[in-house]
């Protein structure tokens, strides 16, 4: 008789930690022919509330941490997907694509990862200013992490979409919770476990499975949350998201009109980074 | 030569009282009533309706200001989408000296408009005089110089104007509010109706005027006179490319609402709730002048105004001893008096509101300490006020009074200073006073605010970046940072 394989039970990833939902819910992750792949998380809008105070928690460690230091730990993340490749590209395959497409895709969030990984230490040198201002003054303005970002990750492409949209947020010194691709959502537990091996801190970045319909609303009205990237959302439902952030003036950060998640000219930028941050100017007098 | 001193004279009592130096006022013309600047020219609204803005120092009528209906508002933006094709095509140097003649025209007739700034608005001449008015003219210059190298702002991007700017601004520092919009939206290439607070229209109509005679072409710049009504209709015009917004954070919430999944960019210039922290080892005659000049500068009409002090528990006690002999030589009263350092509250409605504050103040049980200085008869007018015994959760220590009305707390350790600081939902500014300078840069690095006065404040220049963390809104003002908002094609 065959060898009876062990196959993964698929959780959530939060504070570090893989919980089962709070609900005691899974849905079927389906593969492309509708057959079942396995049984995921259907995360709780608890289970979402609990992941925004742990992310809240973990953000000012974080944040505290040298560019040059949170740039190592997302190039170690990639060295993690890196060792995972096979496996993110049967999960990708198991979506459709065929195995050199998975691959390309799964070569493509790496190499973002890693081109993120470098900045770390470098955008606050291109956002930043030194300000001429008249008078005895130093004046000067850097940005800083807004603090802590909801992600609604694409729902395809499962894998790059997600890491396109984590890599720049975090890299400042945000945390984030990330709600994954609802029909693939394989690949975004997989990835925790590289994030989850990558000396990453717990909590600085938590990822949900799960309904969309009904953990957008609450990440998006979330009075703890500071920005809400709504690129996976698309502008389908864009206003409800904006709507309920405004009662804490969270900020929004809205999709192009088109993306092409394959093309780094318009997928990846130092821009991305900026959009999750806030400028701080900071002045003291010069004097005897 | 003992026998010989003679007595000693006597010795008249000095009198204390300044002379009263009133800056004159016939420079100025004010009309009997005001259209709406609409395409280069004065109109008459569609809504056949005015209303009088009034000088809240006397509480006597100023004028009457047309009251821009949604037909007027559309008439205006349409001006504005009509000339918006040219004024993009126009070379950003001939743009940039536009702005600069506006800069220019604005130093020649500095005067003028800093007198009429007093008159509507209450806030004395001298802030009007050396504050507002100066700063108008440097933000124009500063954006002017940008015009025309937009490329070089942003190198490797193609930054493109937005379209049509609808600007709502307040009446704290109405020409000064509306120079931090309209600057850097003329100078990208966008065309503007800007819609000023009701209570403080005249500077911005006088301006539009000023425009003309600079030979702006008609469209580029456009006024629409009213209050939150005709504020909304602007914000809601599908006209509009771009919202931005100086005021409350609760109609700032509203316009985030309002415009949810449209096309329209926006930024939020909302409310604060500052903390003035005051360390030990602060240099304390230079703090206190700080601490009066955060939360007393312009009436504590201030979105940025340091309302919330925290000092030191050891040295708190002697720092408000100080800061209560200081209050006592403010001169409260006539704005237009040269010598005046607090003038009248902005409207009756606002001067409601810092009552009702105050009186709730009292009610928790903060105690009270107003000076004795005596206040017009007539007009609306505050006297500073300082609560001591301020605790987290008062409602004086949350929300913002938008008067001169300071909050006193104290803390122990920098910890916690750091802690009390950021306990609102707001995060504009902050200052610091501490002489350490590693102990300047560690509150720097965590206190939840867009700008950091440390040892100084109420600082402000057309190259610093200004705005707010959480509910004090997003985007900024002011600097190469405060382009972003109004061009497309720069991320």
């Amino acid at each position: 008789m065959s060898r009876v394989d062990v196959r993964k039970t698929y959780k959530l990833y939060v504070g570090g930690a893989f919980p089962r939902s709070e609900s005691g819910r899974t849905y079927p992750a389906l593969d492309a022919a509708d057959s079942v792949l396995a049984n995921v998380a259907d995360g709780s809008r608890k289970d979402l509330r609990d992941a925004v105070r742990v992310a809240r928690g973990a953000q000012a460690g974080w944040a505290e941490r040298s560019g040059y230091n949170r740039g190592q730990v997302l190039y170690r993340v990639a060295e993690m997907v890196e060792d995972r490749a096979d496996t993110f590209v049967d999960q990708i395959r198991a979506s459709g694509p065929t195995r050199a497409q998975a691959k390309r895709e799964v070569d493509r969030s790496i190499d973002r990862l890693v081109w993120y990984a470098g900045w770390g230490d470098k955008f606050a040198q291109v956002f930043g200013n030194l300000n001429p201002v008249q008078g005895a003054f130093f004046n000067i303005s850097a940005p800083e992490p807004t603090g802590v970002v909801g992600i609604v990750s694409p729902e395809e492409p499962a894998l790059l979409g997600l890491v396109s949209r984590m890599a720049p947020v975090v890299i400042s010194g945000n945390t984030a919770v990330l709600l994954a691709s609802e029909r693939w959502p394989l690949t975004a537990i997989t990835f925790s476990e590289a994030l989850a091996t990558a000396d990453l801190p717990a909590g600085v970045v938590n990822i949900l499975t799960g309904r969309k319909d009904k953990l957008v609303p609450v990440l998006s009205a979330h009075m703890d949350v500071n920005a809400i990237d709504a690129w996976g959302n698309g502008w389908q439902g864009l206003d409800a998201i904006e709507i309920a952030a405004a009662d804490s003036v969270t900020r929004v950060v809205r999709p192009p009109r088109s993306i092409e998640w394959a093309d780094d000219r318009s997928s990846q930028s130092p821009h991305m980074i900026a959009d999750f941050t806030e400028l701080k100017t900071v002045w003291h007098p010069k004097g005897l | 030569m003992n026998e010989k001193t003679p007595a000693k004279p006597e010795i008249a009592p000095v009198d204390f009282e300044y002379a009263s130096s009133r800056e004159a006022t016939d420079l100025v013309e004010i009309d009997d009533s005001y259209g709406l600047w609409i395409n280069g020219a004065s109109r008459s609204p569609a809504s056949k309706r005015y209303f009088s803005t009034i000088n809240p120092a006397t509480e006597e009528p100023l004028a009457r200001i047309a009251e821009a209906n949604e037909r007027d508002v559309d008439r205006a933006v349409k001006a504005a989408r009509k000339a918006s094709d040219s004024w993009r095509r126009t070379p950003g140097k001939e743009r940039a000296k536009y702005l600069f003649r506006i800069a220019r025209m604005i130093q020649e007739r500095a005067r003028e408009f800093a007198v009429l700034e007093t008159l509507d608005g209450g806030k004395p001449i001298k802030e009007s005089r050396d504050f507002d008015i100066p700063l108008v003219a440097a933000y124009f210059f500063y954006y002017a110089g940008w015009a025309d190298k937009l490329e070089y702002a942003f190198p490797g991007l193609k930054p493109e104007p937005l379209g049509v700017a609808g600007q709502v601004i307040p009446w704290n520092f109405p020409l000064l509010m509306m120079s931090w919009k309209v600057a850097p939206a003329l100078a990208t290439g966008n065309t503007v109706v800007l819609k000023p607070a009701e209570t403080t229209s005249l500077t911005a109509l006088a301006f539009a005027r000023l425009t003309a005679e600079a030979g702006l072409p008609s469209g580029v710049f456009n006024v629409v006179t009213g209050a939150g009504p005709t504020g909304a209709s602007l914000v809601a015009h599908p006209g509009v490319d771009k919202v931005a917004f100086t005021g409350s954070t609760a109609v700032g919430k509203a316009i985030q609402r309002s415009i949810a999944g449209s096309p329209k960019h926006l930024t939020l210039e909302l409310g604060g709730k500052a903390p003035h922290v005051v360390f030990d080892d602060a240099p304390i005659d230079q703090a206190i002048e700080g601490v009066v000049n955060g939360i007393f500068f312009n009436q504590g009409h201030v979105c940025c105004a340091g309302s919330r002090l925290l000092v030191q528990e050891s040295i708190a006690d002697h720092f408000v001893d100080k800061l209560k002999r200081r209050l006592e030589t403010l001169r409260v009263g006539d704005p237009l008096d040269k010598n005046t350092d607090v003038g009248a509250i902005n409207s009756e409605a606002q001067l409601d509101k810092i009552t009702e504050l105050v009186d709730v103040g009292i009610e928790e049980g903060a105690g009270i300490y107003q000076p004795a200085c005596e206040l017009p008869d007539r007009g609306y007018f505050f006297k500073p006020t300082l609560f001591t015994g301020v605790s987290q959760s008062h409602r004086i220590a949350q929300e913002e009074i938008f008067g001169p009305v300071l909050s006193i707390m104290t803390f122990r350790t920098p910890a916690e200073a750091i802690e009390k600081a950021n306990n609102t939902p707001y995060g504009l500014s902050a200052g610091v006073w501490t002489t350490k300078g590693s102990r300047i840069l560690w509150m720097a690095d965590r206190l939840k605010a867009g700008v950091v006065w440390a040892n100084t404040y109420n600082k402000f220049d057309p190259a610093s970046p200004f705005g707010g963390y959480q509910e004090s809104g997003f985007g900024r003002e002011g600097g190469k940072h405060g382009l972003l908002p109004y061009l497309s094609g720069v991320r």
